[in-house]
């Protein structure tokens, strides 16, 4: 009865998003004040009838209602509570489930903070994102249902995937979804805009925070997936460059462009027809996400159900929305004139370059991914394009993109007069470059490749270069704003990113041994002695469990346990690595399989600077969340109805 | 005016592509997993291993040229090539072709009583154990199928359970010029 | 749905059990490195979701095992990339080969460079031609 409930729930959603839909387009376009009223209303409806739908999902699972398939599917008796709640989005149709929860929270938040918004200009944010939630509710209610029945119920479920049966996991999709999720955000102000046939910097000011929060989220979902891959994957690789991840990155890529891109056409109210084209592109790349990975179109270890019905169903929705919008923008890109000049060397143009970079990036990203699909359908032959492809394609925009960024940060805007600062730059361009030499002598005992001078030079001039401001304002006692500040660190977090991946990348060490108890070998100057072997029993495996002593110089550095397990449910033997974590370093220990005469494999590594790829991320979205706080975008009590002069900026509370 | 079109035009096309390749998986005339062998038309790939019923006997490859034959790759520890036994031990009957078969990584014993209990119907049982000979033929996933001329060329190739079905419609057609490439 | 759970379990066994190497290939750093280097470019044929350097299936160590023996008796990189093509196709390479059908694939770094660098010169020489000074000074 009660999965019927949730059902239930997801019709009345969906009628309310189509009624969400048509009041706001067809009200902002006929001037219906009346139908536009209603849309904040239907809103909040979609949500609560959502939030129902997601509820009777999740009590299915902790109580265990093996009579839902998917409760059986991903579930079991002896699955931890923690996992069962973490399961509703453990496969397919329960991960839809959350995009529309995620989808409807974000409406909601939109029409809760944004009554200062001219009201059909919001109403057609709302009505594009109900026309969104529409579709998804759609194929989920008609094709993946995650309520449907299993007649008769099974007595135990097959269990979670227990690859998922992790924290850092079972967050991992939340945030991302937001990240997703939040593209549709910006999609919707640009469609508003391109369908009231106005934009301004004022509509810029607007759509900036909503395209930064999601942003946020993306980097945070990205950031974890790489390093639960990292720890859970017991080969100690962070980024494989699977469809499933450049699903993720290719957006990430695009929507910074498109915060860049904000930020000139907020403040100069140019390159408007690119801003809109980005936040399309941003939007685009989440739905050919999704359709790439449930499609069963591409070979993916995270591909879900490949179904092509399914497939062929997202493919609609990709299509209406998006060749939808891109129509949209052929017939209004053209009436979008602006007047301004900017000097060829000035903030402007750096920003112009670094989006032309960044697109570079998700563009070869996006032929790579695909031309293996294109060759195999029109049967060309079968290739495979992985890491050694993807890794030296990437270097070609990377390269030059770090480099100038530690520049481009300090150039004005109109006329890039570095002036003192030019002096300053010069100097901590060498200071980066003398650190990189005394980090590559520290690890490798010389200059080793120029590639990674170059790049760890970069990583230290972009972390100085960008403290340069907030030090000084704060030297003379002034606040930097919040704007400002953020994304001071945002660039301070990508310096340390590229530290960590340079480090990693060029001073890893990797060793296969089989050891007995009592034996030891040595890697990186550290050795690793197997103290001993023995059982261990979780809550649903059973493990072997190795001990690893490892020591520098006589020093005990830390001692690892690292198992191998087997879930009792699924049968299927997993690693579960052993890491000492440090501050330059992590170790890493991961048993392999008993190769007889007592002894066991193991794969030791040594990943220099891992954690700063991370930790990088994280200070990145702190960036973007100090950035959002920015006075600028408080919501105002006082409603400036149709107030959307480019002057507004200006205003600074 | 007409270049504001291009980003619509590209993604249709895209999409376009997409529409095809989910059809043609659809239909089943397009498997993204399925690797097309590229031993086709090439000459077979000669062996000399151990014979799993008669260990002492060596299987050489070239002892079968001049008939065509099939060769069928297999494991105890495969659960589609139990599946596929019965269709193996038809075309036995049917084919009029030997069919050798290729032991792939396999505990002797468990193979010898797999045989014992569920029938042989092979001509022949080469035992590959160091897997070599698997991957001179490029074989990547019990149970895999080949059909082999009479002059030593590889014909078709089959990956998963072979049926009678799919005798007749992969492999039969070649053998209408007597079995020569 | 049963083929939903195939694909699952697919997907499971591509990422579990950990894929290594008993021992060490080779003791001088050279061939050791071309060895990594070759297992992290060759895909696991069987699963095709990991390079056959992190797979766990039999097949995967064979082939390890294979470019080990192959390295250790001198062989060049094309007589190992033609070994494993001539047996699994192309589809067995992560780095796709030069030929074409994948010119577009290599050229697009080049090329896609140029085309949005130079859009994106285009525009800026356009912008530094007109007035810059059109708009009040905004605080920064």
């Amino acid at each position: 009865m009660i999965p019927e409930l949730g059902t239930l729930a997801m019709v009345l959603a969906l009628l309310l998003a189509a009624a969400q839909a048509f009041f706001g387009l067809a009200g902002a376009q006929l001037n219906r004040q009346s139908w536009m009223a209603v849309v904040p209303a239907a809103v909040a409806g979609v949500w609560v009838f959502v939030v129902l739908a997601f509820g009777v999902l999740a009590y299915s699972f902790i109580v265990h209602d093996f009579s839902v398939s998917y409760v059986a599917t991903n579930s079991n008796l002896e699955l931890p509570l923690l996992y069962r709640f973490a399961a509703v989005w453990g496969a397919h149709e329960g991960s839809l489930l959350l995009w529309i929860l995620l989808l409807s929270t974000w409406a909601l938040l939109v029409a809760a903070l944004s009554g200062q918004l001219p009201i059909a200009f919001r109403a057609r944010v709302l009505g594009v994102l109900g026309l969104i939630g529409v579709g998804f509710l759609l194929f989920t209610l008609f094709t993946s249902s995650p309520f449907t029945r299993l007649m008769p119920a099974a007595a135990d479920g097959a269990d979670l995937n227990p690859l998922l049966q992790d924290p850092a996991l079972a967050a991992h999709p939340p945030m991302l979804y937001m990240g997703y999720v939040g593209t549709s955000v910006a999609f919707a102000f640009a469609v508003a805009a391109m369908l009231s046939g106005k934009l301004d910097a004022g509509w810029a000011r607007w759509t900036r925070p909503w395209t930064v929060a999601s942003w946020m989220f993306l980097t945070v979902g990205i950031a974890l997936g790489s390093w639960w891959a990292y720890y859970v994957l017991g080969w100690g690789g962070w980024w494989f460059w699977d469809p499933v991840e450049n699903a993720s990155f290719m957006p990430w890529l695009a929507t910074t462009a498109l915060i860049h891109s904000l930020a000139v056409t907020e403040k100069r109210g140019l390159f408007k027809s690119w801003t809109l084209l980005l936040a399309i592109f941003a939007f685009s790349l989440s739905l050919l996400g999704t359709f790439l990975v449930r499609s069963g179109v591409l070979v993916s270890v995270h591909a879900f159900a490949s179904d092509p019905s399914r497939g062929l169903f997202i493919l609609a929705l990709l299509i209406f929305f998006i060749v939808g919008s891109l129509t949209l923008y052929a017939v209004r890109a053209p009436t979008l004139k602006s007047e301004g000049g900017f000097e060829l060397v000035s903030r402007e143009s750096f920003l112009l370059l670094n989006n032309a970079l960044l697109i570079t990036a998700a563009g070869l990203i996006l032929v790579g991914e695909l031309w293996p699909l294109l060759m195999d359908a029109f049967d060309l032959g079968k290739i495979s394009v992985g890491p050694p492809y993807f890794n030296m394609v990437f270097m070609v925009p990377g390269v030059p993109l770090v480099v100038l960024l530690g520049i481009g940060m300090h150039a004005a805007w109109r006329r890039a007069l570095l002036g003192s600062r030019k002096r300053q730059l010069l100097i901590l361009g060498g200071g980066g470059r003398a650190l990189a030499r005394r980090v590559a002598f520290a690890f490798f005992g010389g200059p080793g490749m120029p590639l990674t001078i170059v790049c760890l030079a970069a990583g230290f001039f972009v972390m100085a270069s960008a403290l340069i401001e907030p030090i000084e304002q704060w030297r003379k006692g002034q606040q930097l704003p919040r704007a400002a500040l953020g994304m001071a660190i945002a660039h301070f977090g990508v310096g340390v990113w590229l530290l960590g991946v340079t480090g990693v990348c060029s001073y890893k060490v990797e060793k296969d041994v089989s050891l007995a108890p009592g034996e030891s070998t040595e890697i990186a100057g550290y050795t690793f002695k197997f103290l001993e072997m023995h059982k261990v029993q979780g809550p649903n495996y059973d493990a072997d469990e190795a001990r690893i002593l490892i020591t520098k110089g006589g020093k005990t550095v830390a001692e690892l346990p690292t198992q191998k397990r087997t879930y009792r449910v699924n049968r299927n033997p997993m690693t579960h690595a052993g890491i000492s974590v440090g501050p330059t370093r992590d170790l890493f220990v991961a048993l392999g399989e008993n190769v007889g005469g007592g002894k066991w494999s193991m794969r030791l590594q040594y990943k220099p600077f891992i954690r700063y790829i991370w930790l990088g991320a994280v200070i990145m979205a702190l960036g973007g969340l100090t950035a959002i706080l920015d006075r600028r975008y408080r919501v105002r009590r006082t409603a400036e109805a149709g107030a959307f002069e480019p002057g507004a900026a200006r205003k600074a509370v | 005016m007409w270049r504001y079109f291009a980003p619509a035009v590209a993604f249709l096309a895209l999409g376009g592509l997409f529409a095809y390749a989910l059809m043609r998986i659809d239909q089943g005339k397009l498997d993204i997993r399925e690797i097309q062998s590229p031993l086709i038309g090439k000459a077979a790939p000669a062996f000399v291993l151990p014979s799993l019923t008669d260990p002492p006997h060596q299987i050489d490859s070239h002892a079968l040229a001049g008939k065509p034959y099939i060769l069928n790759v297999w494991g105890t520890w495969c659960g589609e090539c139990r599946a596929e036994h019965p269709a193996l031990m038809a075309l036995a009957r049917t084919s009029g072709l030997p069919i050798i078969g290729l032991d792939w990584k396999d505990e002797h014993s468990d193979a010898r009583a797999y045989l014992a209990q569920l029938g042989n119907p092979y001509a022949e049982v080469a035992a590959d154990d160091v897997g070599r000979t698997a991957i001179d033929w490029g074989v990547y996933g019990a149970p895999e199928t080949f059909l082999v001329s009479a002059d030593g060329i590889v014909l078709a190739k089959h990956i998963g359970a072979i049926s009678e079905a799919v005798w007749e419609k992969k492999f039969a057609p070649h053998l209408k010029n007597g079995g020569r490439s | 749905m049963r083929r939903w759970l195939a694909v699952l379990v697919l997907g499971l066994a591509s990422a579990t059990a950990l894929a290594i190497d008993t021992e060490v290939a080779f003791p001088d750093a050279a061939r050791q490195q071309r060895y990594d280097r070759w297992i992290h470019e060759l895909r696991c044929v069987q699963c095709q979701n990991a390079a056959i350097a992190d797979s766990p299936v039999g097949l995967a160590s064979d082939l390890r095992r294979q470019v080990k023996e192959m390295i250790a008796s001198g062989q060049s990189d094309d007589e190992i990339r033609r070994f494993m093509t001539e047996r699994y196709g192309d589809f067995v390479l992560y780095d796709p080969p030069l030929k074409p059908r994948t010119y577009f694939l290599w050229a697009a770094p080049a090329l896609f460079l140029l085309i949005t660098v130079g859009v994106a010169a285009r525009v800026i020489v356009r912008r530094s031609k007109g007035p810059i000074d059109s708009d009040p000074e905004e605080p920064a």
